[in-house]
């Protein structure tokens, strides 16, 4: 190797040697790897818990090499409330998908997030059930096939889908709530920049913080990881208005 | 040592401190929520944390999360807000996390009532959630027990890094009585938490999980398990025998408020001649039955009484402990009453005038 190269890309160190579970085309791969560069960046991978789902996501303790709990379905946050109210020197992140945050766990994650727990929930929106097998989830879009819903979510039975950031952002307490993408490369740095600054907030104990990220599933959407990334972008998108929605300075962006 | 005047469930909210449990996470039921009141008050001032939880599913967890960093954290509820903390106490089981919590048991099934009840012994000692495990169970009768035994929970919870409950009737958590506070408090040496969730600065990261998804390491988990419940069975049995000697014509078997409702009717009864002992299982789990075995089958004993604020449900140890052995009886008020001595007393007599009684099989 010449001795004047420059390393200008490596995986992140905290990221171990596990050959990923994820199906191609899904971006957990993605979303963990940014959380890992970010704890790495901001030098606090040594003092950080995580919190995993019950999910497809369940083992991401097997890619990022720091401390984890395993919670139960939905109940991340309230894991997250004990270990942080306990030990607030700790950085604590929960890590969920929408069946877990926005199903099983809506009320823990609005109550953490209203007492304003001081801690970072990355939440993984791909609309869908992944490891149960591709079921409709609350985030699941209108007329969108599923497992359960076979002839595609009925607005009439089901509802629409759950808009957490700006459920969340309805509350008056909980202070950094963005919504970012990953379907292309210029979403991606925005979504490593707002995962950085959600927890730059927790280092400096300002805030609950949530970055809800909106991902693919493309085993469970019976389509190619490209076919994907174009669907999130032209069906997703439109519902799911990227953006920050709240800061803790209290300003709010578009 | 100075003897105070408590409430029972502030006594074991004291107790508790004492052990150096300073985080405590809850939700608000009767007949338990002294217990929280006095914590909001009190944790504040010694630096602990309170947290008025969303709900006691959100409660179990929230304990899962603190225990998970090594400190001594715990609940307090009444039965069905335990109810809603089985998965939770299943998976703290499963991941040997040392959580204490007590319930201060209401009459159910179902929302039930409010007044003192024993029938949650088959949730505290059977299961409750799902899957092989089994948690500690530790039943005070009164209330300086119910200050020594939460902080026995507390060692016990660390020692064997298992969730541990204390278990009272409604009656010991709202009645007051003189407790006192050991001043120097000591305890026996514990492991050391070498699994705590602390951040993995210098040394490998750790993982407390209950997820196997390869069934040989489930089971092998299991196994493990089961191995730390047999040695609690060896090591951890505590009950108190009261009267018992060869001149006893029944034994009974009582916890918790109704084993000093039988104290009284055995010392009536003494006055008339009739000698009645009385075994108080102080842990449920493990349930002294060797013990219960041991007095049942002495030539003196005629049956085997056992009296519980349900419709029945410790009897069912009781019976498999005495194998049939001798008869063993039950009588029982469910629903937020309380047998008097009297009702006791009665059924005593009744089971001395019968001529010959059937053996019963275990399974009655």
């Amino acid at each position: 190797m010449n001795e004047n190269a420059q390393a200008v890309f490596n995986r992140p160190q905290l990221f171990g040697e596990a050959v990923t579970h994820y199906c191609p085309g899904c971006a957990h791969g993605i979303i963990h790897r940014m959380v890992a560069e970010v704890l790495e960046e901001l030098g606090i991978e040594g003092r950080t818990v995580g919190i995993a789902p019950v999910g497809c996501a369940v083992l991401i303790y097997n890619y990022i090499q720091t401390d984890f709990i395993e919670a139960l379905h939905g109940r991340a946050p309230a894991f997250a409330t004990g270990l942080k109210r306990v030990s607030p020197d700790l950085i604590v992140f929960t890590y969920q998908g929408d069946g877990d945050l926005a199903s099983i766990g809506t009320n823990e994650i609005i109550h953490a997030a209203n007492r304003g727990e001081k801690f970072t929930t990355i939440f993984v929106n791909n609309a869908i059930y992944g490891m149960t097998g591709g079921q409709m989830a609350p985030t699941t879009m209108p007329g969108q096939i599923t497992a359960t819903s076979p002839h595609g979510r009925n607005v009439k039975e089901c509802g629409y889908p759950i808009r957490i950031a700006e459920l969340l952002s309805s509350l008056r307490t909980p202070a950094y709530i963005e919504r970012v993408a990953v379907y292309n490369p210029q979403n991606i740095v925005r979504a490593k920049r707002a995962i950085r600054k959600a927890f730059q907030y927790q280092i400096e104990g300002r805030c609950f913080s949530l970055v809800e990220v909106l991902s693919t599933c493309p085993t469970n959407w019976g389509m190619t990881p490209q076919e994907s990334l174009k669907w999130q972008e032209t069906t997703m998108l439109p519902y799911y208005p990227l953006g920050c929605f709240k800061t803790p300075e209290g300003e709010v962006k578009e | 040592m100075s003897r105070i005047l408590m409430k029972g469930n502030e006594a074991i909210a004291e107790a508790a401190i004492r052990a150096g449990a300073v985080y405590y996470f809850a939700y608000p039921i009767t007949p338990q929520s002294e217990v929280g009141e006095y914590m909001s008050r009190r944790l504040p001032e010694v630096g602990g944390v309170f947290v008025q939880a969303e709900s006691e599913v959100a409660v179990g967890n929230m304990l899962m999360g603190a225990v998970a960093s090594g400190k001594r954290a715990f609940t307090s509820s009444s039965s069905p807000g335990i109810s809603l903390m089985q998965e939770a106490i299943s998976t703290m089981a499963a991941a040997r996390l040392p959580v204490v919590l007590i319930n201060i048991m209401r009459g159910g099934p179902g929302i039930g009532g409010i007044l003192p009840s024993q029938a949650d012994y088959f949730q505290s000692t059977k299961g409750g959630g799902h899957g092989d495990y089994r948690v500690l169970v530790l039943a005070p009768s009164t209330l300086q027990e119910s200050v020594d035994l939460t902080m026995l929970a507390f060692h016990l919870a660390d020692k064997y890094c298992n969730p541990t409950m204390v278990v009272a009737d409604g009656m010991i958590g709202q009645m007051m009585e003189p407790v006192q506070f050991p001043e120097d408090y000591k305890e026996e040496p514990l492991p050391p938490k070498d699994w705590a969730t602390t951040g993995c600065r210098g040394r490998a990261p750790r993982i407390i999980k209950s997820l196997f998804l390869d069934p040989a390491m489930l089971e092998t988990n299991n196994v493990m398990l089961a191995e730390k419940y047999k040695l609690m069975k060896q090591n951890e049995v505590r009950f108190e025998a009261y009267k018992i000697n060869p001149q006893n014509r029944i034994l009974l078997v009582a916890y918790g408020t109704m084993a000093r409702i039988c104290q009284t009717v055995i010392d009536e009864l003494a006055e008339e001649n009739i000698s009645i002992g009385l075994l108080r299982p102080i842990t449920l789990f493990p349930f002294p039955g060797k013990e219960i075995f041991a007095e049942a089958v002495k030539p003196n004993i005629k049956a085997v009484l056992t009296v519980e604020m349900s419709m029945g449900q410790m009897v069912e140890d009781v019976e498999a402990a005495v194998q049939g052995r001798k008869p063993v009886e039950f009588y029982g008020r469910t629903g937020g009453i309380v047998p008097t001595p009297e009702e006791v007393r009665d059924y005593i007599l009744k089971i001395l005038a019968k001529k010959t009684p059937a053996v019963k099989s275990w399974k009655g």
